[in-house]
């Protein structure tokens, strides 16, 4: 059994208030504060179309990868029919839209919908899957996914195979993807902060409890099915809404593509590279995978090279980094410090060589 | 309509026997291996490409390519179990192998429509098209020929598993790995030629999914894995009877609610699945609840 650095369900920063602790958490603050402000202002920064348009299909993407982690990666059920929340949302901002005549702004409103039918469908499936547990779980997740598509393909107010379009705003080309970028951005903003106090909270900690031991945590008194069902609905509602700005964003829902497998794997593929059940691992894994997908995608204009390279990455990773960048940095840089800590009893550092080495991922030296 | 009936259940029957024969493969890598080989989907769209290369470029016939292609899947399993399975360690072994199991299946994907492209083909030969007159209904000759083949690889796979030294120890494996090894098994050797053996069912698998299926593309892969899941789902994992009576129970469900309506009639496998699980989990004929990890 490999050690845990930051997955362990262990009393750590939080129980031990130090000094140091505190001050790490606002450099951390900070760090995020520093990239949510270079997130602000990208738009303003970069006017090119095919560049922003990557940017919105990223920020969508990050936000169903943190929302997918607050689930499985918390809890440990990996499952792989979120797209089936992700669709949900696409056809019911697409229904709605057709049926009350909506374009422009007023279809943004519609995104809470999106994440009510997505919960609503979530807990009728959790209370099925969730009764089950390792392969059975995935492999029904699995099996929700595929009569999700096979519905949407053979009802008629779904629109069959051809799908359903989306309403076509008249806004001006040059910004025309700002709004998107923005609401894109304050999902995922809010779904990393409900993901960050998930993780602190008690309810946090029940889900990782179960993912370390289902049935110690149920007998140390833990709700098992109330905990994870609540973690599957927080997480189908994030991944709904997404799955509807995706729709008004690409324009078009067909059921191979708004119920698309890929999506599954994607999103599992971000959170194993960044690291499964920490904070900011999705994200990360999120921001390089996707532009670098997309932009494969429009470099070789074949789609077949881009899925075997996710193939190929996705062994990558789980073959030679099976923890995630974050797990294995964080590590990394804690067995520094542990040397950095003994080495002035023997040879004394310089003060001055300690404050000009700051840690890799914006953890100064203690 | 009573005749309608009686046709859907032997073609339900007729299909189930080939679907039975790729589920055991499924099912046994999963019992030796505690695994969900999720690539079983495409590499019967594998196997069937192997037959379609051979049977157009060389003019080998389907049944006697086989000869060729079912070696050819043994070699593929054995290698993807060594180089992607084997490997893999730690508390989360299980839904790591699984996902790479995923990962290689894409990657199958997009090398066969890279070779092949999108547009559908088909497997044909004399016996595709012929018929047989049988009990007053007209049932294609390739159906009967892939039942028999498909009932003697079940048979041969049972005498394996059952009747030889090797298949001790692969059931021993099955029960307990950590005693297996105890008592001088070699697991890790068993290991490889179980998800070998489990793929090669694939090539016989596809060479008749590719004859009767009435065209595939590397797409096929999803549609097929789904069915196999639900297969052994419901058979219970890791028990070779249940996917065999689960497998005919699904094709003959999904023959009966064709004549009623084609478009739901897939939907009925997964229904299937997911009622049975709401009452049962464990499948209906499943070992004891998931072992605790």
């Amino acid at each position: 059994m490999s050690p845990r650095a930051e997955n362990t369900v262990t009393p750590r920063a939080e129980g031990t208030v130090s000094v140091r602790a505190a001050s790490t958490v606002i450099q951390r603050g900070g760090g995020a504060l520093v990239v949510l402000a270079v997130l602000a202002v990208f738009p303003l920064a970069v006017s090119n179309a095919t560049v922003t348009t990557i940017a919105v299909d990223t920020l969508i993407f990050a936000a169903a990868a943190v929302a997918w982690n607050i689930f499985s990666g918390y809890s440990g059920y990996i499952s792989l029919g979120h797209a089936v929340f992700f669709g949900a949302g696409a056809y019911t901002v697409g229904i709605a839209a057709r049926a009350w005549h909506l374009n422009g702004d007023p279809v943004f409103a519609l995104l809470p919908l999106a994440g009510g039918v997505a919960a609503a469908l979530s807990v009728p499936l959790g209370l099925i899957a969730l009764r089950v547990r390792r392969h059975t779980f995935v492999v029904i997740t699995i099996a929700f996914f595929f009569i999700a598509q096979l519905t949407a393909t053979n009802l008629s107010w779904t629109g069959g195979s051809s799908g359903i379009l989306a309403p076509s705003p008249n806004w001006a080309a040059a910004t025309f993807n700002d709004p998107f970028y923005y609401i894109a951005l304050a999902l995922l903003v809010a779904t990393t902060a409900a993901s960050w106090l998930i993780r602190r909270s008690r309810f946090g900690l029940q889900l990782r409890a179960i993912r370390d031991d289902e049935d110690r945590a149920a007998g140390l008194g833990v709700r098992p099915m109330p905990v994870k069902l609540a973690a599957f609905v927080i997480s189908a509602i994030v991944t709904g809404m997404a799955g509807g700005l995706w729709f008004y964003f690409i324009g078009q829902a067909i059921p191979q593509f708004a119920f698309d497998p890929l999506f599954d794997l994607s999103v599992v593929v971000m959170a194993f590279f960044g690291g499964l059940g920490t904070l900011s691992g999705p994200l990360l894994g999120a921001l390089i995978i996707e532009p670098a997908q997309q932009w494969l995608t429009l470099q070789y204009t074949n789609e077949y090279l881009s899925e075997i390279l996710l193939g190929a990455l996705f062994l990558a990773v789980i073959l030679g980094l099976p923890r995630g960048v974050i797990p294995t940095a964080a590590e990394r840089i804690a067995a520094l410090r542990a040397r950095r800590r003994r080495a002035p009893a023997r040879e004394a550092v310089p003060q001055a060589e300690q404050a000009g080495q700051p840690g890799r991922a914006g953890q100064a030296a203690p | 309509m009573g005749r309608q009936i009686y046709e859907a259940i032997a073609d339900g029957i007729l299909d189930g026997g080939v679907y039975a024969l790729m589920a055991v493969g499924l099912t046994l890598i999963f019992g030796v291996l505690d695994i969900i080989n999720i690539a079983q989907g495409i590499l019967v769209v594998l196997g069937a490409y192997l037959s379609y290369v051979l049977s157009v470029h060389l003019h080998i016939d389907l049944f006697v390519g086989l000869l060729i292609t079912v070696p050819a899947m043994f070699v593929i399993g054995v290698a993807i179990q060594w180089l992607f399975i084997r490997p893999l360690r730690g508390r989360d072994r299980a839904s790591m192998s699984l996902l790479a199991a995923y990962a290689v299946a894409l990657i199958i994907e997009g090398l066969l429509y890279r070779v092949f492209g999108p547009n559908y083909v088909v497997l044909t030969a004399s016996y595709v098209t012929s018929s047989v007159h049988l009990f007053g209904f007209y049932l294609p000759d390739i159906y009967l020929y892939g039942f028999a083949l498909a009932v003697a690889c079940v048979a041969a796979l049972y005498l394996l598993l059952y009747r030889t030294r090797f298949g001790r120890s692969v059931r021993a494996t099955m029960q307990d790995q950590m005693a297996a090894r105890l008592i001088g098994i070699n697991v890790n050797r068993v290991a490889a030629v179980t998800f070998g053996i489990g793929v090669a069912v694939t090539a016989v698998g596809g060479m008749m999914f590719g004859a009767t299926s009435g065209g595939f593309n590397p797409n096929s892969g999803y549609d097929l894995i789904s069915r196999l899941l639900a297969i052994i789902i419901l058979g219970g994992l890791g028990s070779i009877g249940g996917a065999l009576a689960a497998a005919v129970f699904m094709t003959t469900a999904e023959a009966l609610v064709d004549i009623w309506s084609p478009d739901w009639a897939v939907v009925v496998f997964y229904v299937a699945l997911v009622l049975v699980l709401a009452i049962r989990p464990s499948g209906l004929f499943g070992r004891a609840p998931a072992r605790a990890q």
